[in-house]
């Protein structure tokens, strides 16, 4: 018996991150304020109203498609959606459901494999409702909120890779800047859709609204396929309907049918005129886009990095083009930087600093620094998280290393007296006698007590050497 | 009309104004009066004149506006009971425009609740009744408007279009009714109908007056982005007419025309032809599918436009509220009129899944087609005649129970309005029992200007 083979696609529901709203000259950014306080006359939908398009969203909803390896469609137009809720003022979603901005395209996952897209579209997002007993209170901040919708293709086939596709889209968006990207703010949401078969023919499908997390995406995934699979070997069938994910029960439960489906009603939106782009403005936009993941995976390649090493460094825009920087002036000092940014700079403690703040030829210098024994791999690491930290960024890491005073002592001379020193001292006078008669292995506390003295500036190398020769 | 200046005072003309509203109390061409604020703005422009300070090209003039556009003067209605207690918190384009030209607004004149209809009877306040005849219909929806300036209340009054509600008023009360090329003059702040086809316009006693309101109000404006950049830039008298050709509509002087409202536009075109114009008959067959179109197009974004009006955030909301859909249904069961409702469920099902193609969609086609037909008889004439309403005002409630009826009022000023051409309603005569009738005059996009040339040319003849 073959097993069920699962397929999924995805819609993704992306905020850009423009000043003021899609079709209204008010604050974007709701983070933090007074409900129904970022609200103008047209997201409240006072009669008389007109949408009045916010041309930064196009431009946007431009780079997010180049993102995607998206053909640019040069002419594309709005359409009504209707329905009534108290979120959404004017009784219809201004969405492009004919013509969309963005047309086909495709993304590739760090695993090498490849999700196509089958188009995104500009709407603007609805208000937030808030329920309490026996009433609910609406907040309109959000309303009029430029969205883009991402429709990916049937392409997905495991849990895991749905959750690389979101994760992935996460990192174009960013890259791109057209998202703040926060999913905790509702930034980015997932719809999945998900069906089983054991045939060509795929089955009925179900479609889990409104995730905001990777993980969620990927555990109502699997959570999915066992339900579907349960209902198909006992001879039952999958119905096609909208189900909700709940985080706490890691289970989705039914929200509406198909046969509940709500007719939208679509209409050309007569307000706002067709966007008609020049190419030439595709053009200028696509030349102002920064190297996407992609163009950094291979770039790194050289590097020979863990693909999850890789990916951490990818995660932040940032980080990736100081690596790629510095690969491209030295790539000899250039994996121990990355090292760096994976195991040292990426921890939870760091989230809040400005990984802008070190440039690639300061960690270029940092790493030769260590290359050439200047500095031990342990004070290189508070020297790196000194550069991210200091406010005068004038200072070379040379010159912090000098100033946290751990520039290490490669000066025999010096190195010496302090060695004599540590064998003067009562307490190791056991080990001293061990080496002498050849125990090797009591050299290192000697190498220890030595580092200790020297406040670790000395290179642990030398002073096994110096050791040696003074106890042959 | 009357400018304000050193030897006129803005207070008297306003003043007067309003004292004539009042003596006309009966006809109900106004919702409400905007006595004090008119009186204050009066004082204010008085105060300027004095003082030798600009104060506008229609300075100390009153005007009545329909009750559709925002203005923070009062409650704006729409004549609805879902509007009923709406007080705008801004002011529609159009009227900020007259109102820094000096333009005094005395009250806000009654309409078809939504514009929805063609005589006024539709308000939730009560019809308006014909200028010339009480028993009679306005005729609408702009009827409040064009009553109020065929009684000589105000001397323009401003109106919206969206199939006929300029035109065919001004027709039934003997008074000029402009409708401008979609996208002469904004939208911004005027309750939405059908938005492809709605336009502002005015109404005035003569084609002068008509000009210099529509050279005010005209013009690109940022917050409706369907504006089309001013092109209302002429003298009058240098908007003339390049072929002196124009066609006679045959195909709207057949049968079930009034033989008066055929009569007067072949005197009409009689006189075109003494003033050197040639006039020959022309059929445009597919004009007769424009009311087919129209209430499929119309309706649909009708239903759109209305959904705002949910009871949740202004408006009237019902007061027995059980659920979220109650609040829905109840409220707009009580808040709109039997014909907005009627409009709301034809747009509805027209967009419904599975009738979208078969309606909208080919209705949107036919349009193209209509477009087409225009633009090829205007190769050949400047501008097309043809009546406004197939008979002179009928009387108020002979209609009401005929929906179908009713709209085919519309059947001769819908098709300019699918095409977004420009359509003035000229008075041109009247009937034996003195009722007023008008005649309609359509050209290519923006000739406004032109057919209002060729109507002052006729002035007096």
């Amino acid at each position: 018996m073959s097993e069920y083979k699962i397929t999924i696609g995805i819609e993704c529901h992306v905020q850009l991150n423009t000043k003021t709203k899609l079709f209204s000259a008010v604050d974007n950014d709701a983070v933090d304020k007074e409900p129904n306080s970022c609200v103008s006359p047209i997201d409240y939908a006072l009669p008389g109203m007109l949408p009045v398009l916010n041309k930064a969203a196009v431009e946007k909803a431009v780079r997010a498609g180049l993102a995607m390896n998206c053909k640019i469609n040069l002419t594309s137009r709005f359409d009504r959606k209707h329905y009534y809720y108290p979120d959404l003022p004017k009784g219809y979603q201004i969405s492009q459901m004919y013509q969309p901005i963005i047309g086909a395209g495709v993304i590739h996952l760090p695993d090498g494999s490849d999700v196509k897209i089958e188009h995104a579209h500009l709407e603007e997002d609805a208000g937030k409702l808030t329920h309490f007993g026996n009433y609910s209170l609406v907040d309109l901040n959000r309303a009029g909120t430029p969205l883009i919708e991402i429709v990916s293709m049937p392409d997905i086939h495991s849990a895991a890779q749905a959750r690389a596709y979101c994760e992935e889209l996460h990192r174009l968006m960013m890259y791109a800047d057209v998202t703040n990207g926060d999913l905790y703010q509702g930034n980015m949401r997932f719809d999945v859709n998900i069906s089983i078969s054991k045939t060509e023919k795929l089955g009925t499908r179900a479609e889990i609204k409104n995730l905001n997390s990777f993980r969620s995406v990927e555990r109502a995934v699997e959570y999915e396929y066992k339900r579907q699979k349960a209902l198909l070997e006992k001879g039952e069938r999958v119905i096609q309907e909208t189900r909700g994910w709940n985080d706490t029960t890691g289970k989705t439960t039914s929200q509406r049918s198909k046969e509940e489906a709500q007719d939208y009603r679509y209409m050309p939106e007569p307000d706002v005129p067709p966007i008609v782009l020049e190419q030439s403005y595709v053009d200028k936009v696509a030349a102002s886009m920064p190297l996407m993941p992609a163009d950094y995976r291979s770039k790194f390649d050289i590097l020979n990095l863990d693909e999850s090493e890789r990916e951490a460094i990818i995660n932040y825009p940032v980080l990736a083009k100081r690596l790629a920087e510095a690969c491209d002036k030295n790539i000899n000092l250039s994996p121990r930087i990355a090292h760096w940014f994976s195991s040292t700079l990426l921890t939870e403690e760091n989230q809040d600093k400005d990984f802008s703040l070190a440039t690639a030829d300061e960690l270029l210098e940092l790493s030769e620094m260590v290359e050439k024994k200047e500095l031990s791999s342990t004070a290189a690491k508070d020297v790196l998280m000194e550069m991210y930290d200091r406010k005068n960024t004038s200072k070379t890491p040379h010159q912090l290393a000098k100033e946290m005073n751990l520039l290490q002592e490669n000066d025999e001379n010096a190195l010496s007296a302090i060695i004599d020193e540590v064998l003067m001292m009562p307490e190791c006078a056991k080990a001293a006698e061990d080496v002498r008669n050849g125990e090797m292995k009591a050299i290192g506390f000697l190498v220890g007590q030595v580092m200790k003295k020297s406040k670790g500036k000395a290179n642990p190398a030398s002073v096994n050497e110096l050791i040696k020769n003074k106890l042959s | 009309m009357k400018i304000a200046d050193k030897n006129t005072k803005a207070v008297d003309l306003v003043r007067a104004a309003l004292e004539k509203a009042k003596e006309y109390e009966d006809y109900h061409a106004f919702i409400s009066m905007n006595e004090a604020h008119a009186l204050e703005r009066a004082r204010e422009i008085d105060a300027k004149i004095e003082k030798g300070e600009e104060v506008g090209r229609l300075a100390g003039v009153p005007f009545a506006l329909k009750d559709n556009y925002l203005s923070p003067e009062g409650n704006t209605t729409a004549a609805a009971k879902m509007l009923e207690d709406f007080p705008a918190p801004i002011t529609a384009t159009a009227v900020k425009k007259l109102e820094d030209e000096g333009a005094i607004m005395i009250g806000r004149a009654n309409l078809d609740a939504y514009a929805h209809g063609g005589s006024t009877e539709n308000s939730y306040f009560g019809p308006t009744s014909n200028a010339y005849d009480k028993t009679r219909v306005a005729g609408g929806s702009s009827g409040g408007s064009a009553v109020a300036v065929a009684l000589d209340i105000v001397p323009f009054a401003l109106g919206s279009d969206t199939g006929g509600s300029i035109r065919q008023p001004a027709s039934f009360n003997g008074v000029y009714g402009v409708k401008p090329t979609y996208g002469t003059v904004s939208r911004y702040g005027v309750v939405a109908m059908a938005s492809s086809t709605d336009t502002m316009g005015c109404f005035a006693k003569d084609a002068a007056d008509a000009n210099l309101v529509m050279s005010i109000i005209a013009g690109k404006d940022e917050k409706d982005s369907t504006t089309l950049d001013d092109f209302w830039t002429k003298d009058l008298a240098d908007a003339k007419a390049s072929k002196k050709k124009i066609g006679l509509i045959t195909d709207f002087m057949g049968d079930g025309v009034d033989a008066d409202v055929k009569k007067t536009t072949e005197d009409y075109a009689n006189k075109l032809k003494k003033a050197g114009y040639k006039v020959e008959e022309v059929s445009l067959p597919i004009l007769k599918y424009a009311l087919a179109i129209y209430y499929i197009v119309q309706p649909a974004e009708v239903a759109s436009n209305l959904s705002r009006y949910d009871g949740i955030r202004y408006g009237h909301r019902a007061k027995e509220i059980h659920n979220l859909g109650d609040i829905y249904s109840k409220t707009r069961d009580e808040g709109f009129m039997p014909e907005n409702k009627r409009r709301i469920l034809i747009g509805n099902f027209v967009l419904s899944s599975g009738f979208f193609d078969a309606y909208y969609l080919k209705a949107q086609k036919a349009r193209t087609l209509l477009i087409n037909a225009y633009n090829e008889a205007f190769e050949k004439y400047d501008a097309l005649l043809c009546p406004v309403s197939p008979s002179p005002a009928f009387k108020i409630g002979e209609n009401t129970s005929d929906p179908l009826k009713m709209y085919l009022e519309d059947v001769m000023t819908v098709p300019p309005s699918m095409a977004g051409l420009p359509a003035i309603s000229v008075p041109a005569g009247k009937n034996k029992a003195g009722l007023p009738i008008g005649v309609q005059l359509v050209g290519p996009r923006k000739s406004d200007q032109v057919l209002l040339h060729i109507a002052a040319e006729l002035e007096g003849k």
